[in-house]
């Protein structure tokens, strides 16, 4: 009666097999790599790259163990992190700036393990050390920067349609324009809708028999707006973790206006911030050369309308408080050099309306000097004040003069990080330093194996070869949980590691409750194959029932639970779920391999039964 | 090896007054507790940043503090952490500071002060996210007792299903209450182990409920208490085994798993604890008060298992 048909011996042997397979990779140690990308859709990383990578290696005698190329990039593995770091200048050298080389640590797990797709666990960051920002856009600040343009766009759209109008400016959210005559307000309305699908306008007579006319942004037009700008944020972000070089980078959008970043094994924390946490937002301003005003600033007395701000380098420069174009009018800023004087220079190529601003501005205003400038966190820095030497069409702007190279790459690096849709702020941070992560892991896999220990002991002593084989289903279920988490690259941490600790305790319920079971229907005077038939199959609701319950909890978690908590929930559900198959599935496998066979079985290794003498008082069955 | 050698069914019902007693004097205890001095909100729920550094020597308190009152950052606090080189500053939260920028000035200051100190961690949590955590926290409680009461409902009976979610409240309270006596740092981690207990526990009340039923199906001439009592009785055996089972895992996190795990064991290991009673001598009662009977549970679950075999 104790007997499991051939297939499902067959089936636990493919699920420990498989368990195996997958398993496997995570015993082979980490060693350091370099690896090799590209942020850039117009270049391959194949293996004509890794060509390049080896040779340059080889002529540079930096000694490597291995190479491969995969999906993320080229992955070359060395010896040491001495030889690793070498590696990296090398390769830096070598590729240049259109690729990232990063350092890594990758698994030395042989290709052909890899190749079936068997990775190790993915680990968390507070277990290999990193940087985890939690980014939120201001949206309020992304709307108000819509209305500004809107107003510049307003105004320079009434100027050329010739509108007589009183006055344009922002007034929350809404842009109001201000008229002495009814006519012309009803013909700038008709304009304004015509030229701008996104602003609802409305007609508004102000106390004191004052024209108004009020565009606000129409609902769906405030949503791509943030959208957009949640996208744009995304973009830069990725950029300028680009910089950093960092191996895998994990950049995505959570919620309506939050950002994610994680670097793992990001060593320089410092760096990381400092590079990710420039909020910056960039305004083209023009500079006010009035005589004597900048010598009125300096003396304290701003003149009305300007403000004084330092260019980089220390000059004082005083610069109008009309803002000309946004950073969001910018696509691109790149370093080059100009054609005709060879000097270094920024090339800036602005979108449509920024080009036809730009092209008014410039011809209004030849010979005058315009400022850049660049606001951190409400701190105004001019980066560059060239002078506007002719009428600039086209939108494609050329800054040059008196500018060294690493001066014109610091400026159009600033002007793209600046070119940010919406001010960004940290709302999360989590960093850990790599000693700490390393000391994780060990804290975690000491809880997990001092208690197996201890629990396995137990077991065997209480139920001795019942015993044995459920501390056998245990080691199952690590092994089928472990290949789980490999499998599905589910984020390991350390709650996630205490999770696993937790559910082998939980686990081994199951076993306890059918051993006890069986026990009982021994006491009770069952024969042993009567009893383990038993056992098993009462056992059974009760450990779909207490499984369900806490799966139950588990989930609700994983729906609720964000960071550390969800690391847990994840290996948490999925041990629940392991552990049926091991506690249940195999040890019966087992024990009906052990005891099935036999016809005449006389008594089952399960510990001493105690018998109780007749009972009295207790209800017959 | 047996532990459990039990001739006769323990009266357990006899007893119930004094055990009822019992839980509601350390339930409202608990309660007290959690009014008067409220939970010690760590970083996650509260907002603010938290720092811990290392040093290669054991940490000069006096000096770390001096170094950094000199930024001013308000009210913070510094403390030994795991082990005696370690040190824990947390940091209030600051208008209009980053705390990419905090935590640098306050690492840079330190090893101005001491270059033999390192950076392990820092966090930083900030107010709305802090809320949102705090909100959510309370969604995953209600969901799992609302997901934990459908199934019992739907499983046994409504009886089984208010007695067996009271009985594990108790416990989430009790637990919430030494995390208030002790002021003991409440974070994410321990509410996310306070929820797996509530989780855990309820399985022992599922054994227990289970038993019950078959009870009422098989003891046809006992009483009420009767059933309950041998329900009890033939199952403390397993109760008290896997409880302890899954205890030396928590135990082994404890003592094994570092400063990171240790209120998180701890919030386990009380729930473990209380788990045993509370399920046991708590529900229990509670099912009998609520007044369930052979009809309750015997007649419409005889149509439900008429597929089951029901083995002598």
């Amino acid at each position: 009666m104790n007997r499991y048909p051939a297939w499902k011996y067959v089936v636990i042997a493919i699920a420990i097999a498989i368990g195996l397979l997958y398993t496997l990779p995570n015993f082979f140690p980490e060693v350091p790599a370099v690896q090799v990308s590209t942020s850039k859709a117009t270049i391959d990383v194949d293996q004509t790259t890794l060509a390049t990578a080896e040779t340059a290696l080889r002529s540079a005698n930096v000694p490597f163990t291995g190479s491969l190329v995969d999906a993320t990039g080229v992955k070359i593995r060395f010896a040491d992190t001495d030889t690793q770091l070498r590696a990296r200048d090398v390769l830096q050298k070598q590729f240049g700036n259109d690729y990232i080389v990063a350092l890594n640590l990758i698994s030395s797990s042989p290709g052909w393990l890899a190749a079936l797709g068997a990775l190790p666990m993915y680990l968390g960051l507070d277990l290999r050390g990193g940087v985890h920002f939690l980014l939120e856009i201001d949206m309020k600040g992304a709307i108000d920067k819509a209305a500004d343009r809107y107003t510049t766009d307003i105004r320079s759209l009434m100027r050329e349609k010739r509108v007589q109008y009183g006055g344009v400016g922002r007034e929350g959210q809404n842009v109001v324009l201000r008229f002495r005559d009814a006519g012309e307000r009803t013909k700038a309305r008709v304009e304004i809708e015509n030229s701008f699908p996104d602003l609802v306008v409305r007609e508004q007579d102000a106390a004191g028999g004052e024209l108004r006319l009020v565009a606000a942004l129409k609902p769906e037009a405030q949503k791509r707006i943030q959208d957009g700008a949640v996208q744009q944020n995304i973009t830069i972000l990725r950029n300028r973790v680009n910089e950093l070089g960092v191996s895998e980078p994990i950049v995505q959008q959570q919620g309506a206006d939050r950002i994610v970043v994680q670097l793992p094994g990001v060593q320089d924390t410092a760096r990381a911030k400092d590079i990710l946490g420039r909020t910056a937002t960039l305004e083209i301003r023009m500079v006010n050369d009035d005589p004597g005003a900048l010598e009125a600033a300096l003396a304290g007395q701003v003149p009305f309308g300007s403000d004084l701000f330092t260019e980089r380098g220390g000059t004082p420069v005083l610069v109008r408080r009309q803002v000309v174009l946004t950073g969001d009018r910018i696509n691109d800023a790149q370093p080059g050099f100009d054609q005709r004087t060879n000097e270094p220079a920024v090339h800036v190529n602005l979108d449509g309306t920024g080009g036809r601003i730009f092209k008014e501005v410039t011809r209004e205003n030849v010979g005058k000097r315009m400022a850049i400038v660049l606001v951190e966190r409400g701190r105004a820095e001019v980066i560059t004040a060239p002078v506007i030497r002719e009428e600039i069409g086209g939108g494609r702007v050329q800054i040059s003069g008196r500018m060294s190279t690493r001066e014109a790459n610091d400026v159009a690096l600033l002007m793209r990080a600046g070119a940010l849709a919406a001010p960004m702020e940290i709302v999360e941070e989590r960093t850990v330093g790599p000693s700490l992560g390393k000391e994780n892991i060990e804290r975690g896999f000491n809880s997990v194996l001092y208690g197996f220990i201890v629990l396995g002991l137990f077991m065997c002593a209480y139920y001795v070869l019942m015993g044995l084989i459920s501390t056998i289903a245990l080691v199952v279920n690590i092994v089928l949980l472990v290949a789980l988490l490999s499998m599905l690259q589910a984020t390991l941490t350390l709650p996630g590691i205490a999770a696993i600790a937790l559910t082998l305790g939980m686990a081994i319920d199951a076993n306890v409750l059918i051993n006890e079971r069986i026990r009982e229907e021994l006491r009770w005077g069952a024969t042993p194959h009567a009893a383990i038939q038993a056992g098993y199959e009462r056992a059974w609701n009760t450990i779909l029932d207490s499984n369900i319950t806490t799966l139950i909890a588990g989930i609700a978690l994983l729906i609720f639970g964000s960071g550390p908590v969800r690391g847990f929930a994840v290996v948490h559900c999925l041990g629940i779920l392991t552990s049926m198959f091991s506690a249940v599935f195999v040890s019966r496998g087992i024990v009906n391999l052990i005891y099935g066979g036999r016809k005449k079985l006389d008594r089952i290794s399960i510990g001493q039964v105690w018998k109780p003498g007749p009972p009295a008082g207790t209800p017959a069955r | 090896m047996e532990f459990f050698r039990i001739r006769r069914d323990i009266p357990f019902m006899r007893y119930a007054l004094v055990f009822n007693v019992i839980s509601v004097v350390t339930f409202l205890l608990a309660v007290l507790f959690l009014a008067l001095r409220g939970l010690n909100f760590g970083v996650d729920f509260r907002g603010g940043t938290v720092i811990e550094v290392a040093y290669g020597h054991a940490v000069d308190f006096t000096r770390l503090r001096g170094a950094v009152d000199t930024l001013n950052l308000g009210e913070y606090s510094a403390q030994a952490f795991g082990s005696s080189d370690t040190a824990l500053i947390r940091l209030p939260l600051r208008e209009g500071v980053s705390s990419a920028q905090l935590s640098e000035q306050v690492m840079a200051t330190l090893r101005a002060d001491d270059p033999s100190v390192t950076l392990k961690r820092v966090e930083f949590v900030g107010p709305q996210v802090g809320r949102e955590l705090y909100e959510n926290g309370a969604l995953a409680l209600l969901l799992v007792i609302a997901g934990i009461m459908a199934y019992l409902a739907l499983r046994f009976e409504w009886r089984f299903a208010v007695a067996a979610i009271l009985a594990n409240l108790h416990d989430v309270v009790i637990i919430l209450g030494f995390f208030a006596f002790f002021q003991w740092e409440f974070s994410l981690p321990v509410l996310a182990a306070t929820l797996a207990i509530l989780g855990y526990s309820v399985n022992e009340s599922v054994v227990i409920a289970d038993r019950i039923r078959e009870n009422f199906r098989k003891m046809r001439k006992a009483s009420v208490t009767q059933v309950i009592d041998n329900a009890i009785t033939s199952t403390i055996s397993r109760t008290i085994i896997t409880h302890g089972s899954t205890l030396m895992m928590v135990l082994s996190i404890l003592f094994f798993g570092g400063e990171t795990l240790h209120y998180f064991s701890l919030a386990l290991a009380i729930g473990i604890l209380f788990g045993i009673y509370s399920s046991v001598l708590v529900m229990a009662p509670l099912v009998r008060w609520l007044g369930v009977s052979r009809e309750d549970l015997v007649k419409p679950d005889r149509k439900a298992m008429s597929g089951e075999k029901i083995l002598p």
